[in-house]
């Protein structure tokens, strides 16, 4: 059994927690106790129904203010797939915390209120969810039992999102309308809308190929941590720790070490105990080399003929996630695969409108929330590799060395 | 030589493995001193045992902290010692009857042992100087843990702040910290309690036998069947009997009810839990049931 993880998105009331409470309860994931305390929070709230957004809003201050504050993470699994869930809040000022849930994600689940249209949130999240090159797009219109499931309403938002979808980098697009409320085509089709020849939801993320994802060209070990155990029966043992994030490594392949340069082979691979034949994405291996190399946290081992760019002079897209903006000449630290360096911002070329996609070319600053590209000159030379083309070494998180925060992220566009 | 899956996909319990040998390869290479943290459940040593992949053939390279209430059960402390044993570690107790006597934590006679555990970590976090402590929270516990990272901060004072997370992208996390702060790393974030009794099943994984059926004498006391034990005396209308049981969650055995089962082996444990219709907590952590809130509010004093 394998495992998709997915993002919603969406504005705060077109139903987010309905449908994750649905697909949860429809596969059998709600226990007893946890639906009997959304009960009886429901009633001795007064309401006459029980909200399952109850079960997703985990935090006081949620509760409270009945929103969504920050990503929550829930697991659901059917006979065929496994699933985590990344609920993300609809709320603008809770944008950051939306990323951070689709930074991980297959695919992204932007929910739309069929009476609504397309709102300036289901737009931002569909630009944010390409931006993170999420690969699979679920639009999924739901309320339509509010609308006496008409094919018209349907149609209108369908043309709507697909026009506006052209213009972004979504590589696979699904849209299906439902009732997450009355459960039309969630895990079963609807007998409402037979003017729908689609798969439901569920059997859409059931089946969903999801392994192709992954980059199985460009072989790409950061390496995490080197293992020298100095003992009795491993003397010699020197092994180069790390999660493979891209590309197939075998033994007996010819590598290429960077940023020294140095060639060598792969002498063994091991997974523990074990000497394993290959390893690909995601596996976290330990791979010895034939030659005794200066290899150490930080370094990158690829194949001679096909390396990453080392760069000072990089351009990204950067995410911007704090209140103070980012301005020209703001100094950060940049942690980027295993290697942490300092950066600095040289340019700032351009603020994107995530709801028009219009590129302000006057822009000086990112505020909270905003998104642009962005020019950095780093330390040292990041061992690059555009995020189009690997989202492991493409990306980048940056962090103000005063308050230890996370104050942005990026995904590489080049080198400059 | 093991051959992997032609097709290069991983199965989702080697996908979970790969990504929490990544988070403990990354904390012992960031953080000057880590600390696992061991409760000497199933979810921590199913923490050990990756922990001791993540570095093989070296030894695990940071100590265990116990907190000790006092109350724990004899079988649980047998394994851990095995576990202390055959992995080579370092094992530090931090004992809740010590911080009690040297006034660390109060105890005032209402308070559970298990919530005078916060202080007596805390403080042994700070007498140590540790950076980072793993702890073997799951995101599916509870659904305050469903809204924590991976690294959790911890201001000076230990405390969660859940408004003011870190954002954490893809698998880059963010160790800086000031003087006085530690982090919480939870590299079990995303299995379920079904993940880690699959993953016990594949690896034969040595855990306390009283996670499997046995004869047990036991009492009823807030709708939880508890263990009788001279820690826990009787009240009024509490009778005793001999019940076949086993637990789900280990803790303080005061506590920490029991459910019955004729389940004797991890796989028949697995085909109970797979159709359970009540959470672990739910049905046996009577600490859960004071508020709505209960762990949220414990994780914001520093609770694990």
């Amino acid at each position: 059994m394998d495992l998709l993880r997915l993002a919603t998105a969406g504005s705060v009331d077109d139903g987010k927690s309905t449908l994750i409470g649905r697909l949860l309860m429809d596969s059998k994931s709600i226990f007893e106790d946890q639906l009997e305390a959304v009960r009886a929070t429901s009633a001795a709230r007064g309401y006459d129904y029980t909200d399952l957004a109850l079960l997703t809003d985990g935090l006081r201050s949620e509760r409270e203010q009945g929103i969504t504050i920050d990503v929550a993470y829930r697991y659901f699994a059917t006979p065929v797939r496994k699933f985590i869930i990344a609920d993300t809040p609809g709320h603008v000022q809770y944008t950051r915390n939306m990323v951070t849930g689709a930074s991980t994600a297959d695919l992204g689940l932007v929910l739309v209120d069929a009476r609504q249209g397309l709102t300036e949130q289901s737009r931002r999240h569909a630009v944010l969810l390409s931006l993170l090159r999420v690969p699979h797009l679920v639009l999924a219109v739901n309320k339509m039992d509010l609308v006496d499931f008409d094919e018209g309403v349907f149609r209108r938002i369908y043309d709507e999102f697909t026009a506006f979808a052209t213009k972004l980098n979504i590589p696979d697009l699904q849209v299906i309308p439902i009732s997450a409320l009355q459960g039309d085509n969630v895990v079963t089709r609807s007998e409402r809308m037979p003017w729908y020849d689609g798969a439901s939801l569920m059997h859409h993320l059931e089946h969903l190929h999801v392994a192709s994802d992954r980059d199985l060209i460009d072989t790409r070990l950061p390496v995490q941590y080197v293992i020298r155990p100095h003992s009795d029966d491993h003397h010699d043992y020197r092994g180069y720790a790390g999660q493979v994030a891209g590309g197939v490594l075998k033994p007996g392949d010819e590598v290429l070490v960077l940023p020294s340069g140095l060639t060598t082979r792969v002498a063994g691979i091991d997974l523990f105990d074990r000497e394993v034949a290959e390893a690909f994405p995601p596996m976290s291996v330990t791979v010895r080399l034939e030659d005794d190399l200066d290899v150490s946290r930080g370094d990158m081992i690829c194949r001679p003929r096909n390396a990453p760019t080392p760069a000072q002079n990089i351009d990204a897209t950067v995410f911007w996630m704090t209140g103070a903006p980012l301005r020209v000449g703001r100094k950060l630290a940049i942690k980027h695969t295993t290697r942490t360096a300092r950066t600095v911002i040289r340019e700032i070329q351009y603020r994107l409108d995530v709801n028009t996609l219009h590129r302000d070319l006057e822009a000086t600053e990112l505020g909270l929330n905003e998104i642009g590209r962005v020019q950095l000159r780093t330390t040292v030379p990041l061992l690059c590799d555009t995020y189009e083309q690997n989202r492991t070494t493409g990306s980048f998180i940056l962090v103000d060395e005063a308050t230890g925060g996370t104050v942005g992220a990026g995904t590489i566009l080049g080198a400059s | 030589m093991l051959r992997t899956h032609g097709d290069y996909r991983l199965s989702q319990l080697d996908e979970l493995e790969a990504e929490s040998i990544h988070i403990f390869r990354e904390v012992a290479a960031e953080f000057e001193r880590p600390v696992l943290l061991f409760s000497g459940g199933k979810d921590s040593i199913t923490m050990l045992r990756l922990a001791e992949k993540a570095f093989y053939p070296a030894k695990i390279p940071f100590p265990v902290l116990q907190i000790d209430t006092g109350l724990d059960f004899p079988e649980v402390l047998q394994t851990r010692d095995r576990w202390v044993e055959r992995l080579g570690l370092r094992l530090l107790v931090a004992s809740v009857e010590e911080a009690i006597r040297t006034g660390v934590v109060v105890d005032d006679g209402r308070t559970s042992r298990n919530r005078l555990q916060t202080g007596t970590l805390l403080n042994a976090i700070e007498e140590h100087g540790f950076t980072a402590a793993f702890g073997g929270g799951r995101r599916d516990e509870e659904k305050a843990r469903a809204k924590e990272r991976v690294y959790s901060h911890r201001d000076e004072f230990g405390q969660w702040d859940p408004k003011n997370q870190r954002p954490e992208l893809w698998s880059l996390y963010n160790g800086r910290l000031h003087a006085g702060e530690h982090m919480r790393i939870f590299p079990l974030s995303n299995w379920t309690e079904l993940d880690v009794w699959h993953y016990i099943d594949r690896e034969g994984i040595d855990i306390p036998s009283i996670y499997f059926a046995h004869p047990r004498r036991v009492f009823r006391r807030d709708g939880m069947l508890l263990s009788e034990s001279p820690l826990n005396g009787l009240r009024d209308g509490e009778r005793v009997e001999e019940r076949t049981v086993r637990f789900r969650t280990v803790g303080d055995l005061t506590l920490t009810g029991c459910v019955e089962s004729t389940a004797a082996t991890v796989p028949e444990i697995i085909a109970e839990v797979a159709v359970a219709r009540v959470t672990e907590r739910g049905a046996t952590r009577g600490d859960d049931r004071f508020s709505e809130a209960a762990m949220e509010d414990r994780k914001r004093e520093g609770y694990f």
